[in-house]
């Protein structure tokens, strides 16, 4: 059963990104997702990113579905399944926060919650997101092209961070090669990491087997996973499956 | 205890996973084995890579699901390496398939024979693609060709998957009755409408219905053919629990598939039946789960 929410306000975020305010009251913690469905076009999974009574989705346009959502005005509703999955494991340990591009949005209600430093990274300075959304806290700018702070990819400047303080952990959503190269560097220094991973995903509720990586169901194993489970998804930023289900290269 | 054989395939308990649940990849089929099930049935492979129908595919009830994937696959060209990654689960992997004509699905099952699989399950019953499944499986003579010369061209055990959308299933497992084995029954074809929208919730508009609502569907249609045809059954539908698999191999069923379930109690739910089976049986005095097969029948 789909619940029907009125949207409320839409702030324009970045040249992609909007975001979407709506009243629900569901309690979803920090990393989960919801089933969105326009009916008629698409129906598709949305981490949350504000999780209070005023909750909200910021959605990227990246096909069809997102493109429809984009065109909607305030006033207009929204069907919504969940929360669904596992969302972030909140640990005593120093936090180095690194969300890229969309990321941000699944990373930050997780930062509100806690302490740490955030790396915000996107390709160009008009894709970071909630660049002022985190008050009194140490916020780090990478963009990929230079526009804006560190020049070049988000595990790059995180390893510049590493040298200079002692973090325990890495909390990261983003890309999956910028979130395989994370994991690569937390095994390699032994700092504790959780990625909130993203793939094809259809059922939503873990049956499909549409969204496995290495036997593991990102939409009900995870999307959040924690450092054991991450090590042993081989796959991870190397081979994804399409809509039919084949292996295939990332 | 609980171990059972049909045919001269043995599983250690009559546990398996149903088609088209979490068994597209082989390390997903590898977590399911992990987690208890007796035997997997692989999701449902066809000629081509198929991407199933767009969102929504699924349908969440206080009573089932209603699903219309469409039968996404990856096609059988590129199936062998999920079965042997399956295989190493150490317990039958039955591979499932679906065509137009007995020539398809013969060239599937033989595909699969290569492929390692101990035995295959053949999609007569899937209600919501159009020119397959249901609408091969309730034409009484074309079932009946496709299971004989499915049987001509391999030696693995063949097993026919049929559907409850037929006024007489009877009549269709006696078409089939040239099979190894029969599975009773596939979902059940339905629909829903949000009022809100005014719309069908499924893309494809119908689907398959599954779980608790359609299991006494599943029990009539396994009580039904047992005895009419002398062959072992493989019941499906809405099993939830240890009640619901006794309740089934009460009725006639060797051994049983579970799918829905897994969403409702989660993977775990092979391992946990197991063993709400043992101590039913303990309690009851049963040593061996075999001798419950059909024993609600009255004659």
């Amino acid at each position: 059963m789909y619940r029907v929410v009125e949207i409320e306000e839409i702030i324009k975020e970045t040249p992609t990104i909007k975001t979407f305010f709506f009243r629900d009251e569901t309690q979803p913690s920090p990393g989960q997702f919801y089933m969105i469905w326009l009916p008629g076009v698409d129906e598709f999974p949305m981490s949350i990113s504000y999780i209070g009574e005023r909750k909200a989705f910021s959605v990227k346009l990246v096909g069809e579905g997102t493109r429809k959502m984009h065109s909607l005005s305030e006033g207009d509703r929204l069907w919504i399944r969940g929360p669904y999955g596992r969302g972030f494991v909140e640990k005593n340990k120093k936090a180095l926060f690194v969300g890229g591009g969309s990321g941000m949005a699944t990373l930050a209600p997780l930062i509100e919650r806690m302490r740490g430093d955030v790396v915000i990274a996107a390709r160009t300075k008009e894709e970071l997101l909630f660049k002022r959304r985190f008050k009194n806290r140490r916020v780090y700018i990478a963009t990929d092209d230079g526009s804006e702070g560190f020049r070049g990819f988000a595990h790059e400047l995180v390893e510049r961070l590493l040298e200079e303080n002692e973090y325990e952990i890495i909390y990261t959503c983003g890309p999956e090669l910028m979130m395989r190269k994370l994991i690569d560097i937390a095994i390699e220094r032994g700092l504790d990491i959780q990625a909130s991973l993203e793939r094809l995903m259809k059922c939503g509720i873990g049956i499909c087997d549409s969204c496995s990586i290495n036997g593991y169901r990102v939409c009900v194993d995870g999307p959040v996973f924690e450092k054991d489970i991450l090590i042993e998804m081989s796959d991870l930023g190397r081979y994804t499956r399409d809509r039919a289900g084949r292996r295939v290269p990332l | 205890m609980l171990s059972v054989a049909i045919n001269d395939l043995r599983f250690r308990n009559p546990l398996l996973l149903a088609s088209g649940i979490l068994d597209e990849s082989g390390e997903s089929m590898l977590q399911v084995i992990k987690h208890g099930a007796g035997g997997v049935v692989t999701k449902s492979i066809g000629m081509e890579p198929r991407e199933g129908y767009e969102n929504p595919v699924i349908y969440e009830l206080s009573y089932g699901l209603l699903n219309a994937i469409g039968l996404a696959n990856p096609g059988i060209e590129n199936y062998g390496e999920e079965i042997k990654i399956a295989k190493r689960g150490g317990v039958p992997v039955i591979g499932s398939v679906f065509g137009k004509d007995a020539e398809e699905f013969a060239y599937l099952a033989r595909k699969m024979e290569e492929y390692g699989v101990d035995a295959v399950e053949l999609n007569l019953s899937c209600p919501h693609a159009r020119g397959y499944g249901m609408e091969i499986g309730v034409d009484a003579a074309l079932v009946e060709e496709i299971v004989k010369e499915v049987k001509r061209k391999v030696n693995i055990p063949v097993w026919a998957k049929l559907t409850p959308n037929t006024h007489n299933i009877v009549e269709i497992a006696k078409a089939a009755s040239d099979s190894d084995a029969l599975v009773l029954i596939n979902t059940v074809r339905a629909m829903a409408i949000d009022i809100e929208a005014k719309l069908p919730v499924l893309s494809n508009i119908f689907g398959g219905l599954s779980g608790p609502c359609i299991k006494p569907i599943g029990i009539r249609a396994v009580y039904e053919v047992y005895r009419e045809v002398e062959k072992p059954i493989v019941g499906v539908g809405g099993i939830i629990d240890a009640r619901d698999v006794i309740e089934y191999i009460m009725a006639g069923a060797s051994a049983v598939e579970i799918g829905t379930a897994i969403y409702l109690r989660g993977i775990h739910v092979f391992s946990e039946i197991a063993s709400e089976m043992e101590d039913w049986m303990k309690k009851h005095g049963y040593e061996k789960i075999e001798e419950l097969v059909g024993i609600a029948q009255v004659r």
